[in-house]
C-alpha cells in the first residue's frame, strides 16, 4: 500500500514516440515505475502513444491506451478512468508539458486530481527560463548571464552587451531543438528566430557562452521529508558546447578534486531543495577548467536520459524509486534492491569506470553535417564498465556497431600535422580518432587541449591506447603485452591485425597464458555490502566473480545494441518478453546488451545480465563461463542475428529457426531456389558484386530498380535506380559502408506492400494479422502508415498471403518468427522479403491483435505446438477497429538531412492511431505523430509528374475543407485544369515573392512536396524540405502520404474521440 | 618493481611497487571514497592502518594544496591504477612522488575489489606490503598475527599547542589527531580555536576559559585511551559546551561509562546515511571508523541516541541529557567528502552562544 492513502488510481504519461532527445530511457524508466507502481497495489492507467514501448503492456499498467498525446485527450482520459493522480515525471519532456498545460488550464484542479511526483510549481520554477534564473540566484548559485528574450531586437541588444558567442536555448523544447552558438549577428538572427517559433512559449534564453569549460552533470534524488542524495555525477569528455547526449560521458568524474566534487554535489543539493523537488532530478553544470567557477546550464525536474544512464551506470533504480517517493515514502524507507541490505538513503559507489558513447545517425543521412551542436543528434547510445577507462572506452567504440573496433577505426593517417591541427577545431562524431591520429603525429597534448579543451586526462588515455597500438605493431608478442592489451581491452582481432597473427591464434595465445575475461558485479557500493543481484561486467587480470549457477536449462538472450534508425525499441520489446517467457517455462535466463537506455538491461529482468558488447569475442567469454544450453538470436534484430555463425562455431545451440534457414532466406540463390519450390513469385532480379554487374542487370530487368546490400537493416543503402548513372552512385555508397555480402538488384514493382508477422512451429503457422502500408512500395517499411486490418486487398489475396507465409515458413523450416513483405499488384502477391526473427512491427500488431506473439513464439521456440498452446493455426480473426501505426521523424534534429522518403529508412519511432473507424483511426495516428491541423489553413504543393494526377484529387479536398494552395508553376497549372484553385509562386532561385517567403512567413500549415526518384534530387526540393521542416512546418513527401492525410481531416471532429483502452483486447 | 600484499588468513596479491619498497606490516582497511585521495592519506586517523581504495583510478587530479594534516599517514597505500597523468589547474605534483617523498610503502595494480571482498567477508585483518619475491609466508604469517596497532594517538597530535586567530568564540580543539578542516570549520566561523596536544590536562583546558570545547577525531581504538579518558570525564563534569567528532564522541562515551566494540570492517568513504532522530532528516556523510559505541550500553539517563546509521543501524551521535555536549561518529567536517552535515558546527556555535 502506497504511505499516502489517498492514491489509489495512477495515470502514468509516457513520452510519446521516439524521437532523438525523447528515446527508448523513458520505456525504461516508465515501465520501472509502473512495475514499481502495481507491486504497491496501485491501479495503474497508461497513457502513451508509442505502441513499441514495453510500457503499454498489459502486463505492466492495468489499463492502458495508446492514444495521442494531446491535452484533449488526457482530458478525456482523466474523465473516464477518473484517477486520483497523475504522475507526469517519467515521460520526459513531453509528459512534463502536457501536465503543465492540464495544471495551467485548471483541469486538474476542477477534477480533483493531483499532480504527484513533483508539483507544478516545481516545475514551473525549473523549467521557465526567468523563474529558473530568480531562484538561482535567490539562493546564490550562479548561471551564466543570461537574459529571456521574445524577440530578435532584444536577443541583439543583449548579445552585443555581453559579447559574442553567445548560447541560444528555446524555452520548453526536448532535447535543445532549436538551440545553438552565434559567434556573430548573423548567426544570432538566424538561430533566435528559428527557436522563438519552436519554444512552446516563444522565449528564448540568450546567454554567455561558456563553451569549452567542463561539462558536469549531477543526478539527485531528494523525498518529502526533505532527504537528499546524489547517485551519481558524470564528467562529459567533450567540454560544454556539445550536448550532453551527443558527448562521450565518463562516470563518476574523472578530472574532478573532491573540492569540486563536493562543490557541486552541495550545489546540486542546495538547486534540489530550493526547488523542492520530490523525486529525481539531474542538474548540469559548466565547471571552469582552471578555476572553482562553475555555472549551473540547466536542471531536468524528472528523469531523464542522463538518469537512465546513471541508473544503469551505478545499478541504483532512478525512477522505481522515484515512484516510490511520489506515493509518500522516505527514502531510507524504500530498500536498496541490489545490495537488499542498505536503503535509497545511500549515494552508491563505483569501484569501476563507466563510458557511454552517442549512436549517431550519419551513416542513415550520408548530406547531414556531422559536427556535433548543443542540438542533439544521437538516436541511441551504448555504455560499457571496466575497472579501467581505457578499457571502457574500447568496448564502448566496439559496442556502437558502426564497423569501429578500435582507435584505428577511422584512417586519418593521410593527413598532415597542419591539417591535423584544423581538423582538430571541427567538433563531430570522429573527434577521438582524430585525437588519436594527432598523437601519433606526434602533436603535444597541450596543443591538442588548446584546441579541443578536451582534459589532458584523457588525451593521456586516447595516447596510452594510441602507445598500445605501437608496442603491438614493433614488440614481439609476450604474455606480459598480452595481458596489457586485453586490459584495456583490445579486441583479439584489432591485436591480431597490429601483430599479423590471426585472430584464432590470438585466441589461443590467450588461453595457453591464462588470459580470460573475468566478471565483476556492479553492486551499487563497491563491494562494502554483498548484492543480491547478478548484473556484471567484464575486465581482464582480475579474479571472477560470476557465481556458478546450475540445475534449470540456461538460455542466452542476445539484445539488440544501441538504438538506432531501422533498429529501435522493438527489439528490446522482443528480447524482454522472450526472457520473461523462458523465465515463465522454467529457464534460467541470461541477457547481454550494451544499451543504457533500455528495459532489457534494468537489474531484475534476466536472471543475470551481463553490460557487454555484442561481438563474437565478447559473447564468446560470456558462453565460455556460463555454458548455455542455447542462444536466442531472432529477438535482438539484426544484432544478434549477425552473432549466430559465431555462436554455432562455439557450440551454443541457435534456439528456434537454425542459422542455415536465417542464411537461406538472405541468400539470393537459396531463396530463389525455394520460392521456385513453393511456387511463390518475386520480383526478378540478380545478385551483383560490381557496378558493371549491376548495370548489366538493371538493363535487363529494365528500370527502375531496387538496389540493396544484402544483410543489413532498415533498408541501409537501399535506393531506387532509374538510370546507369544512379547504380554508379549506390554501389559507391554501398560500398562505402564495408560490405563484404553480395548486392541485390531487384525490378521494382508499383503495387501494395503488405506485411504480415507469424508464428511458426515447423508445421502449423499462426498470422496475428495482415498489415497493408499506405504508401506504395518503394519507401522503406518501416517509414510507411502501417493499417491493420489490411484495406484493399481482397479475401482471396488473403488467403494467398496466408498460404505463401505457410509455405515460406515451411520451407525455411522456422521456429519462431517470421516476418514477410509482400507486393501485391492486382490479385498478384510478389514475395520482397523474408526475415525468419522478429521484426519491428511485433510489438504494435502484438497490442493490436492481443495476441502475445513473442511469448508463443519463445514457446514454440522451448518446443511447444500453437495448436496446444490454445490458438487455431492460420490468419486470425480480424479484429473490428482500425489500428494505424504512423512513423515519426526527427528531421529537424538533423541538418542537412534529406528528408525525402524512400527505401532507405530515416523514421526514429512510431505512434498508433486505433479506433472503431479507419477515418478515426488515422486521425488519432497524425494526431499522435504531431500533426495537428488545420492551422493556417495555407499549404504548397509540387509535384513530380507522375503524381499531378493524383495531386489534382487532393488539391480538390484539401480545397474543400477551405485550404488555400500555392503551387510551383507544374504543379498550379496541373491543378487548374483539373479544376482547383491554385496560386502560382516562384521557385526558389526566382525572385520574391518565391516558396522560400510563403515557408518563412510561418503562415503556412503543410507542403506536399514529391521529389523525384532516383539521384535526380534537386537542390530545389531539397532546400524547400529542410526550410519547411527546421521551420516547424509539416512536409509530406509520398503523394498517398497526402491522401490519407487529408482523409483524415476530412472526417473527425477531435471532441469526439473515442478512447479504446487495449488491455481489454 | 614487483610488490606484494600478503593478509593474515594467507591470500597474497600481487602488484607493482608504489611509493616506499620498504616492508610494512599493518592492519588493511578499505575505503570506498571516488575522490579525495589526499585528504584520506593525509588523515591522520589512519596512522596504524594500510588503506585499500575501492576506487580503481588513483591520483587523476595529482597533489592539490588539500592536505588535512602536515604528512600522509597511513603504513601502507593499496590500489588498482596510479595515473599517470595528474591532471587538475591545481596540481602541485604526482601521487608516485608524494607516496615517495612521505616514504609510504604501497603497491598497485591489484585486484582491490577481490581484496575488499576478502575483508568485508573475514573482516578487517592485518597485512603486509614487501618487496621482496623470496617472502616466506611461514615466517610472515605470525608477524601478522601479533601486529598490534598499539597507541597512535600519541604519534599523530600535535607536540605543542598553536592558535587559529578569531573574534568569536574561543574554542578548545583537543588534538587527538584532528583533521585541519576541524579547526578551519570553527574558524570561517570567527572561532578563536587554540588546539592542543591530546595529553593537555583537562585542568589546564578548563583553566584557559574556553567558551567551546571540540574534541576531535583520530586513530586506533579507544579503550586504549584511558589517561584521555579521564580527563574528558572532567570535562563533562562543567558546563562548558563540548562538540565531538568520531574518536572523540567514542571518548566521550567511554568517560561516561558507555562501551565501544569493533566494527567487523568498520565504515570508511563519503556515502554512509545517518539518520538526525530529532526530526528523522537523513543526511549522507564522510566516515571512518573501525570502532563505534555501543548504544545499548549508554545508561539513557546521561545520553541519548541522536543518530543513526541508516544502513545498519550503528549509533552515529549522541546527545548528553543536561549538558550542552553533543558528539557524532561521523566527519560534518568532510574532507573529504559529502559536506551535508556541516550545519553540526552551527549548532555548536549556537550552543557556544547560548551558554553565554
Amino acid at each position: 500500500m502506497p504511505k499516502n492513502k489517498d492514491i489509489k488510481k495512477v495515470l502514468v504519461i509516457g513520452s510519446g514516440p521516439i524521437v532523438i532527445g525523447q528515446a527508448a530511457e523513458f520505456d525504461y524508466a516508465g515501465t520501472q515505475a509502473c512495475r514499481s507502481l502495481k507491486e504497491e497495489g496501485l491501479e495503474v492507467v497508461l497513457l502513451n502513444s508509442n505502441p513499441a514501448t514495453i510500457m503499454t503492456d498489459k502486463d505492466i499498467a492495468d489499463r492502458v491506451y495508446i492514444e495521442p498525446l494531446t491535452v484533449e485527450v488526457v482530458e478525456q482520459l482523466i474523465l473516464k478512468e477518473k484517477p486520483d493522480s497523475v504522475l507526469p515525471t517519467l515521460g520526459g519532456q513531453a509528459a512534463l508539458n502536457l501536465a503543465m498545460e492540464l495544471e495551467e488550464n485548471g483541469f486538474l484542479r476542477r477534477n480533483n486530481v493531483r499532480l504527484i511526483g513533483t508539483t507544478s510549481e516545481t516545475i514551473k520554477k525549473a523549467e521557465d527560463r526567468l523563474e529558473f534564473k530568480t531562484t538561482m540566484e535567490k539562493i546564490g548559485e550562479p548561471c551564466a548571464p543570461s537574459l529571456v528574450v521574445e524577440n530578435v531586437e532584444d536577443g541583439i541588444k543583449f548579445a552585443e552587451k555581453i559579447g559574442y558567442p553567445v548560447v541560444l536555448r528555446p524555452a520548453y523544447t526536448l532535447g535543445g531543438s532549436g538551440g545553438g552558438i552565434a559567434h556573430d549577428r548573423e548567426q544570432l538572427v538566424e538561430i533566435l528566430e528559428n527557436g522563438l517559433r519552436l519554444s512552446r512559449v516563444g522565449q528564448v534564453l540568450v546567454e554567455r557562452c561558456i563553451a569549452g569549460w567542463k561539462e558536469i552533470e549531477y543526478e539527485v534524488m531528494r523525498d518529502g521529508n526533505g532527504n537528499c542524495i546524489t547517485v551519481c555525477n558524470m564528467e562529459n569528455i567533450d567540454p560544454v558546447g556539445v550536448h550532453t547526449g551527443d558527448s562521450i560521458v565518463v562516470a563518476p568524474s574523472q578530472t574532478l578534486g573532491d573540492k569540486e566534487y563536493q562543490m557541486l554535489r552541495t550545489s546540486a543539493l542546495n538547486i534540489i531543495s530550493e526547488l523542492n523537488i520530490t523525486g529525481g532530478c539531474n542538474v548540469q553544470y559548466a565547471l571552469h577548467p582552471d578555476t572553482f567557477e562553475y555555472c549551473v546550464i540547466e536542471v531536468n525536474p524528472r528523469v531523464s536520459r542522463s538518469s537512465a544512464l546513471a541508473s544503469k551506470a551505478t545499478g541504483y533504480p532512478i525512477a522505481k524509486v522515484a515512484a516510490k517517493i511520489a506515493l509518500g515514502y522516505t527514502l531510507d524507507e524504500i530498500k536498496n534492491a541490489v545490495t537488499q541490505k542498505t536503503y535509497a538513503s545511500f549515494e552508491p559507489m563505483l569501484d569501476y569506470c563507466v563510458v557511454k558513447m552517442p549512436r549517431l545517425p550519419f551513416d542513415k543521412f550520408i548530406s547531414a553535417k556531422r559536427t556535433l551542436t548543443t542540438q542533439m543528434k544521437a538516436t541511441g547510445e551504448v555504455m560499457s564498465i571496466c575497472d579501467n577507462f581505457e578499457g571502457a572506452l574500447m568496448k564502448a567504440i566496439r559496442s556502437l556497431e558502426q564497423h569501429v573496433d578500435s582507435l584505428m577505426s577511422y584512417d586519418f593517417s593521410a593527413l598532415t600535422r597542419e591539417e591535423l591541427l584544423e581538423r582538430l577545431e571541427i567538433v563531430d562524431d570522429r573527434r577521438i580518432w582524430m585525437i588519436a591520429e594527432a598523437l601519433r603525429k606526434g602533436i603535444s597534448y597541450d596543443e591538442i587541449y588548446n584546441i579541443t579543451r578536451i582534459d589532458r586526462w584523457f588525451i593521456d588515455k586516447i595516447a596510452r591506447l594510441v602507445e598500445m597500438e605501437q608496442t603491438l605493431k614493433t614488440t614481439p608478442l609476450s604474455a606480459e603485452i598480452l595481458k596489457e592489451a586485453k586490459r584495456m581491452e583490445f579486441p583479439d582481432n584489432v591485436i591480431a591485425r597490429l601483430t599479423g597473427n590471426t585472430e584464432r591464434q590470438i585466441h589461443e595465445m590467450r588461453h595457453e597464458y591464462g588470459i580470460t575475461a573475468a566478471y565483476k558485479m556492479v553492486d551499487t557500493c563497491a563491494a562494502e555490502f554483498a548484492a543480491a543481484t547478478p548484473y556484471y561486467y567484464s575486465v581482464y587480470g582480475s579474479e571472477n566473480e560470476v557465481e556458478e549457477t546450475r540445475g534449470r536449462k540456461k538460455v542466452l538472450v542476445l539484445g539488440s545494441g544501441p538504438i538506432r534508425i531501422g533498429q529501435g525499441i522493438e527489439f528490446d520489446f522482443c528480447s524482454v518478453h522472450c526472457t520473461w517467457a523462458f523465465s515463465k517455462e522454467g529457464y534460467e535466463t541470461i541477457i547481454v546488451n550494451n544499451n543504457p537506455e533500455t528495459v532489457s538491461t534494468d537489474f531484475d529482468i534476466a536472471d543475470k545480465l551481463y553490460f557487454e558488447p555484442l561481438t563474437p569475442e565478447d559473447v564468446e567469454s560470456i558462453v565460455d563461463l556460463e555454458k548455455p544450453d542455447g542462444a536466442v538470436v531472432q529477438f535482438g534484430g539484426q544484432t544478434a542475428i549477425k552473432l549466430t555463425e559465431a555462436l554455432m562455431k562455439m557450440g551454443v545451440p541457435i534456439l528456434g529457426t537454425s542459422a542455415e534457414n536465417v542464411d537461406a532466406a538472405e541468400d539470393r540463390e537459396l531463396f530463389d531456389a525455394i520460392l521456385e519450390k513453393c511456387g511463390i513469385p518475386r520480383p526478378t532480379g540478380g545478385t551483383v558484386f560490381t557496378a558493371e554487374e549491376a548495370k548489366e542487370v538493371a538493363n535487363r530487368l529494365g528500370y527502375p530498380v531496387l538496389v540493396r546490400p544484402s544483410y543489413v537493416l532498415g533498408g541501409q543503402g537501399m535506393q531506387i535506380a532509374i538510370n546507369d548513372h544512379d547504380i554508379d552512385e549506390f554501389i559507391g555508397i554501398i560500398n562505402r559502408i564495408a560490405q563484404d555480402h553480395p548486392i541485390l538488384v531487384d525490378k521494382y514493382l508499383m503495387g501494395k506492400e503488405i506485411e504480415v508477422d507469424a508464428v511458426c512451429d515447423g508445421e502449423d503457422i499462426l498470422i496475428p494479422g495482415i498489415m497493408e502500408h499506405i504508401e506504395r512500395a518503394g519507401i522503406h517499411s518501416g517509414d510507411s502508415i502501417s493499417v491493420y486490418p489490411a484495406q484493399s486487398i481482397s479475401e482471396k489475396t488473403k488467403r494467398t498471403i496466408e498460404d505463401y507465409t505457410k509455405k515460406l515458413a515451411q520451407s525455411l523450416h522456422v521456429i519462431g518468427l517470421i516476418n514477410i513483405q509482400f507486393i501485391v499488384c492486382g490479385e498478384d502477391v510478389y514475395v520482397i522479403e523474408v526475415n525468419p526473427r522478429s521484426s519491428r512491427t511485433v510489438p504494435y500488431i502484438s497490442k493490436v491483435t492481443g495476441i502475445p506473439i513473442v511469448p508463443l513464439a519463445t514457446k514454440v521456440i522451448i518446443g511447444h505446438k500453437i495448436r496446444e498452446l490454445g490458438y487455431t493455426p492460420g490468419l486470425q480473426k480480424e479484429a473490428d477497429y482500425f489500428a494505424i501505426k504512423m512513423p515519426v521523424f526527427s528531421f529537424e534534429k538533423i541538418r542537412g538531412a534529406d528528408i525525402s522518403l524512400g527505401p532507405e529508412m530515416k523514421s526514429t519511432g512510431e505512434c498508433l492511431g486505433i479506433a472503431k473507424t479507419f477515418d478515426e483511426a488515422l486521425y488519432k495516428a497524425f494526431l499522435g505523430a504531431g500533426i495537428k491541423l488545420p492551422k493556417h489553413r495555407n499549404m504548397i504543393m509540387t509535384v513530380r509528374d507522375e503524381d499531378k494526377e493524383e495531386a489534382v484529387e487532393i488539391g480538390r479536398r484539401f480545397e474543400k475543407i477551405g485550404y488555400k494552395i500555392f503551387a510551383t508553376k507544374g504543379t498550379a497549372e496541373a491543378l487548374k485544369t483539373g479544376g482547383v484553385k491554385a496560386i502560382p509562386v516562384n521557385k526558389i532561385e526566382q525572385e520574391s515573392p518565391n516558396l522560400m517567403d510563403l515557408i518563412l512567413g510561418h503562415k503556412i500549415d503543410l507542403v506536399i512536396d514529391t521529389p523525384h526518384q532516383g539521384a535526380d534530387r534537386s537542390r530545389d526540393g531539397f532546400v524547400i524540405r529542410r526550410n519547411a521542416i527546421e521551420t516547424g512546418v509539416n512536409v509530406l513527401t509520398a503523394i498517398d502520404t497526402a491522401e490519407a492525410l487529408i482523409t483524415s481531416l476530412e472526417n473527425t471532429d477531435i471532441k469526439k474521440l473515442t478512447l479504446i483502452d487495449i488491455a481489454t483486447i | 618493481m614487483k610488490a606484494f600484499l600478503i593478509l593474515e588468513d594467507g591470500t597474497v596479491f600481487t602488484g607493482t611497487s608504489i611509493g616506499s619498497t620498504r616492508d610494512m606490516i599493518s592492519e588493511i582497511v578499505f575505503n570506498t571514497s571516488m575522490t579525495g585521495y589526499l585528504e584520506v592519506l593525509t588523515d591522520p586517523s589512519y596512522a596504524g592502518q594500510a588503506v585499500v581504495m575501492t576506487y580503481p583510478l588513483i591520483g587523476n587530479y595529482g597533489i592539490t594544496p588539500d592536505m588535512e594534516s602536515k604528512k600522509a599517514w597511513p603504513d601502507g597505500y593499496i590500489v588498482r591504477e596510479l595515473s599517470r597523468m595528474p591532471s587538475n589547474f591545481r596540481c602541485e605534483g604526482s601521487i608516485q612522488d608524494f607516496l615517495k617523498e612521505q616514504d609510504i610503502p604501497g603497491i598497485a595494480g591489484v585486484d582491490t575489489r577481490a581484496l575488499t571482498k576478502i575483508l568485508r567477508e573475514k573482516g578487517t585483518m592485518n597485512g603486509m606490503i614487501t618487496t621482496n619475491e623470496d617472502y616466506d609466508l611461514d615466517e610472515i604469517l605470525p608477524k601478522l598475527h601479533a601486529y598490534k596497532v598499539g597507541d597512535v594517538v600519541s604519534k599523530v597530535t600535535c607536540e605543542a599547542p598553536y592558535m587559529l586567530e578569531g573574534t568569536g568564540p574561543r574554542v578548545a580543539l583537543m588534538d587527538f589527531g584532528a583533521k585541519n578542516n576541524i579547526a578551519k570549520s570553527l574558524h570561517r566561523r570567527g572561532c578563536q580555536v587554540t588546539v592542543y596536544p591530546a595529553g593537555t590536562s583537562a585542568e589546564e583546558i578548563i583553566a584557559s576559559k574556553p567558551d567551546g570545547i571540540m574534541l576531535s577525531n583520530g586513530p586506533g581504538d579507544p579503550e586504549t585511551c584511558t589517561e584521555i579518558i579521564a580527563e574528558i570525564r572532567k570535562l563533562y563534569e562543567t558546563e562548558i559546551p563540548i562538540f565531538a567528532i568520531c574518536l572523540g564522541h567514542q571518548l566521550m562515551a567511554l568517560a561516561n561509562g558507555a562501551k565501544t566494540y569493533k566494527l567487523k570492517y568498520g565504515h570508511r568513504g563519503g556515502n554512509h546515511p545517518v539518520k538526525d532522530l530529532t526530526n528523522n532528516r537523513v543526511y549522507i556523510s564522510s566516515q571512518n571508523h573501525g570502532y563505534a559505541v555501543d548504544a545499548s550500553t549508554m545508561d539513557p539517563a546521561v545520553a541519548q541516541e541522536a543518530f543513526v546509521n541508516v544502513n545498519d543501524g550503528t549509533n552515529e551521535g549522541l546527545s548528553y541529557i543536561g549538558k550542552n555536549i553533543f558528539t557524532v561518529q561521523f566527519h560534518p567536517e568532510a574532507c573529504p567528502g559529502p559536506q551535508d552535515s556541516g550545519y553540526l558546527f552551527d549548532r555548536f556555535m549556537d550552543m557556544m552562544k547560548g551558554a553565554n
